[in-house]
């Protein structure tokens, strides 16, 4: 139990004086996308191992959390030299052990491959793709193990509560929160100091914090991995905020699909209670505050704002007209300053470092990092931070690594399943608040989805409404209704049933669910229609007019064929057709009978000659 | 407070002025847009609206053009509450489009409602482009409030999400507490008696643009004392 922030010092001080900075250590990255690829074999074998070799005296191994490379997980960290192995296997530990951390040789089939220069990279910090990141929220993530607390103190962790709480006033806090610039990270982009003040003045004398970790877009994982990574500074952020803003309980409502961050943060929250930062009295000034974790509902729904707060009370999780705030009247009727984990995760670092530090990164309006799930049809995939303002090609090319097999990029897909589609003629556009709100799509989450050539507009906006016609609460009618119609002719143009009317009906559909709808997410749902008819009309044109797929994918209006002087007839489609729809002698040209072709592909995967073209 | 909604309202006797079509009025702070435009007879359309039940703001269709300050937006105006010196607009152009439209998804989903028939016979729809459905349900969520607020019973509530919502008792079995009072039915603006136009159940129906309405061959002045089928007031605009 720390009492003082005396105390919390001398904890840190003799933390780092009993380690051995030329002590060795092996980090395991044991997040959910490394841990899906088997990274708990391998840190046990590495626990095995350095006992079976009596190496404990020299060798200290740990789990962390995601390092954020997942494309090339499980990945692994040799300390101190912080040597960077990838895709790691429970075999290949015995040759790491023996080689690295007994003679100091690389295990050259284990590094990183710059796959521009082919140069191989030896340590963590060379590889280009943490090379061009800004980690701050991010960044002891592969560092620490999440469920010892010892570890996040040692970085220099609750050191921001005890400055805040021994040296700063509750207006201090805020100032420096609204002077830092920072936006709610959730996506709204809602200056987060404002929030604070209107909580911290609305009249009430119980007030509540929110943490919001129901992250539930496709392809969006960053809350995830910092709930499980670094569990103890989205506390630290909620113990901070709610000194300032004057609560004394404190809720995290995490997805319960997530069930690793779920155990990571109800151990931070039980080391945090025996250590004192959490419950009566913290660090001795008189401040008492708790948190309890809330498991999501599992909607999608449940992320915004008052659906959250709704599903706390225990009510349906629906949203309400939000014409009188939360931050006034939110968890039962009482002032509620709700924020997103990523956004209390900043808190600790812009008191420690001073709100200037923080509003040093970022563009105009827009302060600080933002954090991206990158995935899609980009090398690099994987978890990114960096700076606001950072141009989207940058991202994608620097720190992405490119489309593979060198195909052109044709859009980019940010915030979620309600964002929008930026075309390859924007990459150039810096990536902040306001920059994407104009180019029609928003910040979102922070997924970021990269399409190549291949990828057909119409079907991707299709796809993006399926999801939310489950997704929709049906509350409203706009969202419920509106949704499902414009699925309706979405589906009919992409099977050839498109009418010269529809795009003109598509328009005003989306421009009524943006106005009409009730709540952000009904609002956001048409982006991804209206985005693409803003920068992908002729697509659709083609779809509706020509009834022409130019990407081919949509299947009711392609068509496969076998090039006339490029196939040699050796039989290797008309084996593999399901619909035996390929006609043909060995040696000879083979024909495909559209009426029978069901426009799998199959045949396309499976020619060694590339003689089969989608038209 | 009801248990579909926390919008418990704030009383005070503090009078404001506020602006509705051009027209100046005072109302007192805290009722909403709906509340001070029915008091002062200006015609908002709603569907989910009832003004013994708590607003719920589903159906959108009393969406209204808010001034406030220098900034201009749409809002329910069942749930809004008013301010001094916004100005409200009713039926600017961009909402009167957007109803519409809205309407005509109603209607698609369920065409045999007279209700909504009257609806869009007063808002002049006269054309449904999406595929007719035949719900026998709009999920208004008026008869579960109607169960839980003024029938202390709460018998029927809302169940699932999206497309695969709906009204049901819970477990779909018969409840206990219902006390088969019929007050849900009595409210729901679906299962009321069907609209007998000229056009097959199915259809917009749009009788009462076609046909004459009687009034006007009784009386030589128009003077409707029922609620107003819109038709004489439609005729003197164009």
């Amino acid at each position: 139990m720390i009492r003082t922030c005396q105390e919390l010092q001398a904890l840190q001080n003799s933390l780092l004086n009993q380690r051995d900075p030329n002590k060795q250590y092996v980090r395991v990255c044991v997040g959910t996308g490394c841990r899906a690829r088997g990274s708990l074999d391998v840190l046990e074998t590495f626990k095995e191992e350095i006992r079976k070799q009596s190496l404990e005296i020299k060798v200290e191994s740990k789990q962390t959390g995601c390092h954020g490379f997942c494309e090339r997980g499980p990945v692994v960290v040799i300390g101190p030299k912080e040597i960077f192995y990838q895709q790691v296997k429970a075999t290949d530990v015995n040759e790491i052990v023996s080689k690295t951390l007994l003679n100091g040789e690389f295990v050259d089939r284990l590094l990183y491959q710059d796959s521009t220069t082919g140069q191989k990279v030896q340590h963590e910090h060379e590889v280009p793709f943490y090379k061009m990141q800004t980690r701050r929220i991010l960044a002891n993530n592969g560092r620490i193990d999440p469920t010892n607390i010892l570890d996040y103190i040692a970085v220099g962790g609750y050191q921001a509560l005890a400055k805040a709480i021994s040296n700063m006033s509750q207006e201090e806090i805020i100032n420096a929160v609204e002077k830092s610039g920072l936006r709610g990270l959730g996506g709204g982009g809602f200056p987060t100091g404002r929030k604070w003040r209107t909580c911290r003045e609305a009249s009430g004398d119980i007030k509540f914090v929110i943490g919001n970790g129901d992250e539930g877009d496709p392809g969006a994982f960053s809350d995830r991995s910092l709930m499980e990574a670094n569990p103890h500074s989205i506390l630290e952020g909620m113990i901070i905020g709610a000194y300032a803003i004057g609560a004394n309980q404190g809720f995290l409502y995490v997805r319960a699909e997530y069930p690793l961050a779920l155990k990571h943060l109800q151990i931070a929250i039980d080391q945090a209670k025996e250590y004192g930062f959490l419950g009566k009295n913290i660090l001795n000034y008189g401040f008492d505050f708790d948190i309890k974790i809330v498991r999501g509902g599992g909607a999608f729904v449940c992320g915004e704002s008052s659906a959250l707060v709704a599903s706390i009370e225990g009510r349906m999780g629906e949203p309400r007209a939000k014409y009188i705030h939360t931050v006034e009247r939110g968890l039962w009727n009482k002032p509620t300053n709700l924020n997103n984990v990523k956004t209390w995760a900043c808190i600790p670092l812009i008191v420690n470092n001073g709100a200037d530090w923080y509003a040093k990164t970022g563009t105009g309006k827009s302060k600080g990092t933002a954090v991206f799930s990158l995935v899609g049809k980009v090398n690099n995939t994987g978890l990114i931070e960096v700076p606001m303002g950072t141009p989207l090609k940058q991202i994608i090319y620097d720190v992405g690594g490119g489309v593979p097999e060198g195909k052109k990029i044709k859009a980019v897909q940010t915030g979620g399943p309600s964002g929008g589609c930026i075309p390859e003629e924007l990459l150039d556009l810096p990536v902040d608040f306001d920059k994407l709100t104009e180019a029609g799509s928003m910040m979102g989450s922070g997924g970021m989805i990269v399409m190549d050539e291949n990828t057909c507009m119409v079907d991707v906006a299709r796809y993006f409404l399926d999801f939310l016609q489950y997704e929709s609460c049906g509350k409203c009618v706009p969202c419920r209704e509106g949704i499902k119609r414009m699925l309706e002719i979405l589906t009919g143009i992409t099977e050839g049933r498109g009418r010269g009317e529809d795009l003109g009906l598509l328009q005003e559909l989306a421009e009524m669910i943006k106005d009409f709808s009730l709540c952000g997410l009904g609002q956001t749902s048409p982006n991804t229609v209206l985005s693409t008819l803003r920068y992908f009309g002729e697509e659709y044109q083609a779809h509706v007019k020509e009834k022409r797929c130019p990407a081919g994918v949509c299947r009711s209006l392609i068509e496969y064929t076998i090039l006339e002087d490029k196939c040699t007839g050796c039989g290797a489609c008309l084996k593999l057709c399901p619909q035996q729809a390929i006609q043909g002698e060995q040696k000879k040209l083979h024909v495909i009978d559209p009426t029978k072709c069901i426009r799998c592909g199959i045949c396309r995967d499976s020619c060694p000659f590339i003689a089969i073209t989608v038209r | 407070m009801s248990i579909y909604s926390n919008n418990s309202k704030i009383r005070c006797d503090r009078m404001v002025t506020l602006i509705i079509d051009g027209t100046k009025v005072q109302a007192e702070e805290g009722s909403t847009i709906l509340e001070v435009a029915r008091f002062y007879g200006f015609e908002i359309p709603t569907l989910c609206y009832h003004e013994d039940l708590t607003p719920y703001g589903a159906c959108r269709l009393c969406m209204v053009e808010v001034k406030d300050g220098r900034r201009t937006r749409l809002v329910a105006s069942c749930l809004y509450p008013i301010k001094d010196g916004i100005e409200v607009k009713i039926n600017s152009d961009k909402v009167v489009k957007r109803r519409k439209l809205l309407l005509e998804l109603m209607i698609a989903r369920c065409p045999n409602s007279k209700t909504l028939q009257d609806l869009a016979s007063k808002i002049g729809l006269e054309k449904v482009r999406f595929k007719m459905e035949n719900k026998d349900c709009i999920l208004c969520g008026l008869c579960i409030r109607m169960c839980a607020e003024q029938m202390s019973g709460g018998a029927i509530g809302f169940v699932g999400r999206g497309q695969k919502r709906e009204v049901i008792t819970p477990f779909r079995e018969s409840s206990d507490i219902c006390r088969n009072c019929g007050a849900c039915m009595y409210i729901c603006p679906i299962v009321t008696l069907q609209c007998r136009g000229t056009k097959s159940p199915g259809d917009l129906c749009n009788s009462c643009l076609i046909i004459t309405p009687q009034c006007l061959e009784r009386y030589e002045q128009v003077m409707c004392t029922l609620e107003s089928c819109g038709k004489c007031v439609q005729k003197e605009e164009k």
